[in-house]
């Protein structure tokens, strides 16, 4: 009997990401949520600008790459296309939170029947270690070399507070994915949120609070600790929106 | 026999794409082609389709982006200062060899501008839509039937060649008002095997994607591209020749630039000047073919433009400068008058008869 | 007894799954190295194992395939 195996919903290539990087298991996660729900044939993926840019080649299911921010707006292409295909996002801080901050508000304003997994490491990864929206107060990163200064480069935006405030976002929840215990939470929650969009249920978004080893300058090991230390006292786990829990 | 009805341009584009099959439609209000958008709001819900006001052009475009790599059929319309705002979806869609169909209704530029008619987005639809090597098939319609057929046709060549085509309309056409007879087009079915439609189980997983590391295979694109383009080009530059036969000054003129110097042809023959009339209907592919066979008895051209001098450049490469080429424009909104254009034909009938 | 396999040469040496072992067995193999030049995991005693998955549950690589009888 198979305890653990790689889902189906992952393809054999091997992952770009650097040792480590939880982008590798937030992937497993996707991939297990969209064969526990059956939808591999009619998933269609939208992968956004960062590490993850590649993503078309890690999951199974027709995929599109969009423009830098745009992912939402391309994932309401497709979803307007065929309602009955499963399509989801896949985004970085910078992707969702900077350029596309836009799109996203405005793709959980409209409550489109999408799944966002928004995956937070407070860097931007891909182009060496910048400064994103979600960096914490006296973070140094490659542009904000002395720490982030919230005088002159301002606060960091937290995601799932701000979109609770539409009414037509769905369901909304941080996550994170360093330790055994948040692995098993998140997955529920992607997993919901793949099944609302099954269930017709609107807009749903998943923060996943993730590490970045490399640009962070640590261990993998210590990166998960400092998720515990700094980013969730900042980004405080939980559900920040779920329509249809109230509805009982 | 399709009815004859009064509508306007921008609204003629818009039906006409419904009966091209199109059940996507993107956009956002700026002046001068509000008017698609408002249409389309009022008909797609009634056929089941798709209108949605975007939060931008740049959602907009991305939107459209999303449509078609399903295989749909997809558009969007804007006017110069938010078809900049597309220029990053434009390169994508090249990238990713997607069809798509996009109107530029231009206004006075550069910058917020002006309201009223220009045609100083020529550069920027036939070379500078976005970064990349790629092109665009420029369709400019002279009349509200051909804002109608022009989008017919976009929808039609877009699929064919998987490209995105534009439909560059003058303010003008946007909005005057003219009879059009709108009769939907035979709709031939292009195959998509790599539109994502979900993978069923039965195949492997389709990418749209515009990404290619490897330079070698990047290269390998562009040039397959270009090769496609070539084909473009032998077989979609299209013109009307009005008067050319045995014309010594030939004009060149796209969109009411056109019309009005019909008007300034015709009054020139009665003062017995031999002068003729090329319409560029495709910007690009332009018809370079038409300027090179009019270049072989006129020894003068003129190009009238609502700008400061785009499609001049065209005119003097279609036939490698072997003749002169003098301008007639306005620019930030104004449109040339027939008498203008009649004054430059004189001028120049008083040069070559000197 | 539960059995754990590793593709070995997909490890990245990150460390997480050695970390996450309840039952400490799991050990980056200092004396060896994959076709990606990466200390790969390796397990020290599989019959101390108790198929708990944490280890395949920290991999970002899925390199750990974990059956049971």
């Amino acid at each position: 009997m198979t305890v653990f195996a790689k889902p189906k919903s992952l393809t054999d290539a091997p992952l770009h990401y650097c040792p480590g990087c939880t982008h590798g298991i937030i992937h497993r996660l996707v991939a297990e949520a969209i064969d526990e729900l059956g939808i591999e044939g009619r998933t269609i993926g939208v992968a956004s600008v960062g590490c993850s840019v590649m993503a078309y080649n890690y999951f199974t299911v027709d995929m599109v790459q969009a423009a830098h921010g745009r992912a939402p707006a391309v994932a309401t292409g497709v979803k307007r296309s065929d309602p009955s295909k499963i399509v989801f996002t896949y985004q970085g801080d910078g992707d969702l939170a900077s350029i596309g901050t836009c799109e996203t508000v405005h793709s959980a304003a409209r409550g489109e029947n999408i799944t966002i997994i928004f995956v937070n490491n407070a860097i931007y990864g891909m182009t060496g270690g910048q400064m994103a929206p979600t960096s914490l107060p006296g973070q140094i990163t490659q542009t904000s070399p002395y720490g982030r200064d919230v005088a002159t480069q301002g606060y960091p935006i937290k995601m799932c507070e701000m979109l609770s405030q539409l009414d037509g976002a769905s369901y909304l929840e941080r996550v994170a994915v360093n330790s055994v215990k948040n692995v098993r939470n998140a997955k529920k929650a992607i997993l919901k949120a793949f099944r609302n969009q099954v269930e017709g249920k609107g807009f749903s978004l998943i923060e996943v609070i993730s590490t970045c080893p490399t640009n962070w300058g640590m261990t993998p090991e210590k990166a998960l600790a400092w998720v515990d230390e700094k980013m969730i006292p900042y980004y405080p786990l939980g559900v920040y929106k779920d329509k249809y829990a109230e509805v009982q | 026999m399709a009815e004859k009805v009064l509508m306007k341009g921008n609204e003629a584009i818009a039906e006409a794409a419904i009966l091209a099959g199109c059940r996507h439609y993107f956009g956002y209000p700026i002046t001068p082609q509000t008017e698609v958008a408002a249409y389309m709001a009022k008909r797609m819900p009634k056929i089941g389709g798709t209108f949605l006001q975007a939060e931008s052009e740049i959602a907009a475009i991305n939107m459209v982006i999303g449509v078609a790599s399903t295989g749909k059929r997809a558009m969007t319309s804007s006017s110069s200062p938010g078809i900049s705002l597309k220029c990053e979806g434009l390169s994508y869609l090249a990238g990713c060899d997607l069809p798509a169909l996009v109107v530029n209704v231009e206004r006075g530029g550069p910058g917020l501008g002006g309201i009223q008619p220009s045609q100083s987005d020529y550069f920027q639809a036939t070379r500078g839509s976005g970064h990349g090597d790629f092109h665009m098939i420029v369709l400019a319609p002279a009349s509200v039937q051909e804002m109608a057929s022009l989008t017919m046709k976009g929808f039609d060549l877009a699929d064919k060649y998987r490209m995105t085509s534009m439909i560059l309309a003058d303010g003008t056409m946007g909005q005057m008002m003219e009879p059009v007879i709108l009769e939907a087009p035979e709709l031939v079915k292009y195959e998509k095997p790599w539109a994502l439609t979900g993978t069923d189980g039965k195949r492997p997983h389709n990418i749209v994607n515009s990404l290619f590391l490897v330079p070698e295979d990047l290269e390998k694109m562009n040039f397959a591209r270009y090769e496609r383009y070539r084909t473009v080009e032998e077989n979609e530059a299209a013109a009307e020749e009005f008067m050319m036969e045995d014309a010594e000054i030939a004009v060149v003129a796209f969109g009411v630039a056109a019309r009005v110097s019909k008007n300034a042809i015709l009054a020139a023959r009665e003062r017995g000047i031999k002068v003729g009339l090329i319409r560029p209907i495709t910007l690009w592919p332009f018809p370079k073919a038409n300027i090179a066979a009019a270049a072989a008895h006129a020894k003068h051209f003129v190009s009238v433009e609502l700008s400061m001098g785009q499609m001049i450049e065209d005119v003097r490469l279609a036939m490698d400068c072997a003749r002169p080429v003098s301008l007639v424009n306005r620019a930030g909104g104004m449109i040339p008058s027939p008498d203008e254009v009649l004054a430059e034909i004189e001028k120049i009938q008083g040069g070559i008869h000197a | 007894m539960p059995k754990l396999t590793f593709q070995t040469d997909l490890c990245k040496g990150c460390g997480l799954c050695v970390a996450a072992c309840p039952k400490k067995i799991l050990v980056l193999a200092s004396d060896k190295i994959n076709k990606k030049g990466h200390h790969p995991v390796e397990i020290t005693d599989q019959t101390k194992c108790i198929a708990c998955a944490f280890c395949a549950t920290m991999c970002p690589d899925c390199i750990i395939t974990i059956e049971k009888d």
